[in-house]
């Protein structure tokens, strides 16, 4: 858990956007707040927690997170949701239904999109949800807007009894800046829930008399927006390109162009269109800035209005301004602005998996197992589809994969007929989602081993808790859900539910082996926490004995970060063949003793460290 | 000064090395003088071994949170193959404050690429000034391998536009209220960076000489 920002003095603080959106919802008065966590929006909820005035809890994911924050305002009180673009995704279902009944307290929906993809399975603009629902669509630009307009939002949802969707995106929730802050202000739920059915009960008859008052309210919301002060206008003397821009991107165009005239956008949906109109009659140019779709862009083709946007700009990652310049200067038939200089081609240092981390011994396992299909999931476990395991096949979206297990098992062709269909999932993702796509799989027969890796956390993330971890947001004691149990309740056979220590290797290769050739499902459940989370007992670190080390590289396949090769050689092996050598030394500095790369060692090499030696640090 | 009067400081290295926390520091020094701060990180996966760059840029008004290539002031490097990944982001000729630890990540362990062989040389080769000293070590002797973000910090602190003294006192503040059994060694180890780097400045000079 971040520990809160140091205080500059009394209302200025230095606050992320995740931050500043939390302190906004404390001073709103909010009392209910709820979120699954995911990068980069995990950091909100985390920090509302640390306010003892409003209920805060880690759904078991995004649509469950946004029901509690609807029941909450049904009750009349302020709520608040959070999460990452995919999670709306996953939300949506009770998103497009909420639009029709509104709320009586203030709900406010954050929304992280992930905009050059920092930590995500895709890049999606959550803009379009404010379209898709008819919600009205808050953007800000950094830390000081994220602060203000939550307090707006609150205030519009209830004026218009409206969700508001705040957009956010990575540059705003993790940039720090400072803050002018206010106090908190209670909320006073007067009238509690109120019986309502007509308005509550969303049956088909209920549904349709409520649209004609959704598209009354678009009305409303669209006079709102052209009047909107977060809408603005901010001249310059440069009338050649004027941009309409709106989050980051704001930023990033008046760093560029000081000089140009911008119409910022902070209450982006429904478009103004006829303020822009009239701004457009200002300039030479008008170009849109806006991160990722060209939304606004086509809205204003779509009224006649004139204007670049993803013709010129790209139409993936951030608009920063070393993107920007060189398109403006093109645009104006300039020579591009110096050359930027080109980085050095320098080896990739993509995310591994932790020292020691419990799923290094299920991923070695399964890299040495032929003839395996292996779906993958959303987590840490990802990892395992890099070096030095490659052991996953496919990766989709959180839960996916269980159905898609089942589904390579019933459309396998000939060539796959003696394929073994493996599954693998951690324990927050098989809550989150998992749950169904393996009652499907036991339902319609399907013949897949689930590998359930149970770490007690969202490792991820940071190690939020879920309910496989026997504790609440506040790090309190809470009911431990029991996954062996859960999952034979869904349907898999007790003599197919192995619980099994992934650092027991040979158990673990066994427990695998067994199963696979079971033409049923079966769940293998390891046990092991997170080595991040604060459970995580180290032991005493190991070394490489090196007179004994024969460079095998078994040790270097388990894929443990303390494991370094120090030397290769090439040997010609007696049959002919070459082979080279790996020649390695652990790191005893950062090794906890876990013990798995000395189940691979033949020759017995990985020995207790000698604790009278020094500590072994990085190579220099 | 720089012209535009905003200072781009880029602090880089490898999760779990304490980047994030001393551009944090810097950051502290930076709002007690006055000035409007910005920091911003890509750290998505970060604690995972991967990459952590942070951007801290600071002066009478903050726009755009990032760093363009080409403008950075000072790039500070807490493992020697990020410096040279990220000295482009410096102005021509620029400072690189460089800790001379070589982290090697497991796709290196296995073969598939190679670790440069010198990358001091080759940031020099690109025209851009380095001085480089092992901070790991330094914070070793001191007793705690956790010192070496303090000890960069040090290094950092003749480089400034303000005087080392603002930033050691935001170190200070900061285990004072967190941990304040660690103050004097964190005094310790800022000294020590500093001096460190004194000598690494020195030492080029000599070979220039
Ligand atoms: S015992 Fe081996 S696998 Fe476990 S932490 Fe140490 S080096 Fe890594
Ligand atoms: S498994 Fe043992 S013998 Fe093989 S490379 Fe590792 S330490 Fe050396």
């Amino acid at each position: 858990m971040p520990a809160p920002s140091p205080t500059i003095s009394e209302n200025r603080l230095f606050l992320s956007g995740n931050e500043a959106v939390a302190r906004a919802v404390w001073e709103s008065g909010c009392k209910v707040a709820a979120a699954y966590p995911g990068t980069p929006s995990t950091e909100m909820l985390e920090v509302i927690s640390t306010y003892p005035e409003i209920y805060s809890e880690w759904s078991v994911n995004e649509k469950v997170s946004l029901e509690v924050a609807i029941g909450a305002a049904f009750a009349g009180s302020r709520a608040f949701c959070a999460m990452k673009h995919v999670g709306m995704n996953v939300a949506s279902d009770a998103l497009m239904t909420l639009t029709l009944t509104g709320v009586i307290g203030g709900l406010v929906i954050a929304i992280a999109d992930d905009v050059g993809l920092s930590s995500s399975q895709n890049e999606q603009d959550s803009r379009f949800w404010g379209r898709f629902a008819h919600v009205p669509v808050f953007e800000p630009s950094d830390s000081q807007e994220a602060y203000e307009m939550t307090k707006l939002a609150f205030d519009f949802s209830e004026k218009h009894q409206v969700p508001v969707i705040l957009r956010m995106t990575t540059r705003i929730n993790h940039v720090k800046g400072l803050v002018v802050v206010g106090e908190r202000v209670a909320h006073p739920n007067t009238g509690g829930f109120q019986k309502n059915p007509a308005r509550w009960v969303m049956t088909p008859a209920g549904a349709g008399k409520r649209i004609p008052l959704m598209f009354e309210r678009d009305q409303a919301l669209r006079a709102a927006a052209e009047a909107s002060p977060l809408n603005v206008v901010d001249g310059g003397r440069d009338r050649r390109v004027g941009f309409v821009a709106s989050g980051p991107a704001w930023m990033h165009v008046k760093e560029s162009f000081p000089d140009a005239p911008v119409l910022k956008l902070g209450f982006s949906c429904p478009v103004p269109v006829e303020k822009i109109r009239a701004f457009a009659k200002t300039v030479d140019n008008l170009v849109v800035v806006e991160e990722v779709e060209p939304l606004v862009e086509t809205e204003l083709k779509a009224a006649g209005i004139h204007c670049h946007g993803k013709d010129i700009l790209p139409k993936q990652g951030e608009l920063a301004p070393n993107v920007l310049k060189p398109a403006i200067a093109k645009l104006l038939g300039e020579p591009a602005p110096e050359n930027l200089a080109k980085p050095a081609p320098v080896f990739p240092r993509p995310p591994t998996m932790c020292v020691a981390c419990p799923h290094l011994g299920v991923y070695y396992t399964l890299s040495q197992i032929k003839n395996i299909t292996i779906s993958g999931d959303i987590g840490c476990y990802t990892l395992g589809a890099g070096h030095p395991w490659n052991a996953l096949d496919t990766t989709i979206s959180m839960g996916a994969s269980m159905g898609i297990a089942l589904g390579l098992d019933k459309g396998r062709g000939e060539a796959d007929k003696d394929k073994r269909i493996l599954a693998v999932i951690g324990d927050s993702t098989f809550l989150h989602m998992g749950m169904q796509g393996l009652l499907d799989i036991v339902y319609n027969r399907g013949n897949v081993t689930v590998l359930l890796l149970d770490n007690r956390a969202v490792g991820m993330t940071g190690g939020q808790p879920d309910p496989g971890s026997g504790r609440d947001i506040h790090g309190e004691p809470a009911p431990r859900v029991d996954f062996a149990k859960l999952v034979e309740a869904l349907g898999v056979k007790k003599e197919r539910i192995h619980v099994v220590d992934p650092y027991q290797l040979p158990v673990l290769f066994k427990t695998i082996r067994e199963e696979i050739k079971i033409p049923e499902v079966s769940v293998i459940i390891t046990n092991q926490p997170c080595v991040l989370i604060d459970d995580y007992k180290k032991q005493k670190p190991y070394e490489v004995i090196d007179e004994k080390c024969t460079g095998c590289g078994n040790c270097v396949e388990v894929g443990c970060p303390a494991i370094h090769v120090v030397r290769r050689e090439k040997v010609v092996k007696p049959s002919g063949k070459e082979v080279e050598l790996q020649f390695v030394r652990i790191e005893t500095s950062v090794c906890t003793g876990c013990g798995l790369c000395v189940q691979p060692c033949a020759p017995d090499a990985i020995v207790p460290a000698d604790p009278s030696k020094p500590i072994r640090l990085v190579k220099h | 000064m720089p012209e535009s009067n905003v200072t781009n400081i880029l602090v880089v290295g490898i999760g779990g090395q304490g980047v994030m926390t001393a551009t944090e520091i810097l950051a502290e020094a930076a709002i007690a003088l006055g000035h409007d701060v910005k920091k911003t990180e890509v750290a998505g996966m970060a604690q995972r071994g991967g990459v952590v760059s942070s951007h801290l840029r600071f002066g009478p008004k903050v726009l755009s949170p990032q760093i363009m290539p080409g403008t950075a002031d000072l790039l500070v490097a807490f493992e020697a193959a990020e410096g040279l990944r990220w000295c482009h982001y410096l102005k021509p000729g620029g400072l690189v404050l460089l800790n001379t630890a070589h982290i090697v990540p497991p796709v290196v362990d296995i073969g598939l690429y190679e670790y440069p062989a010198d990358p001091i040389a080759e940031i020099r080769a690109k025209g851009y000034r380095v001085h480089a000293f092992d901070a790991m070590k330094i914070a070793l002797e001191l007793g705690d391998v956790r010192l070496g973000n303090t000890v960069m910090l040090g290094a950092m602190a003749d480089h400034l536009p303000f005087p080392a003294e603002v930033l050691l006192e935001a170190i200070v503040k900061r285990f004072r209220a967190r941990k304040p059994q660690m103050v004097e060694l964190n005094q310790r180890a800022f000294e020590a960076g500093r001096a460190a780097e004194k000598a690494a400045a020195h030492q080029k000079a000599e070979a220039i000489a």
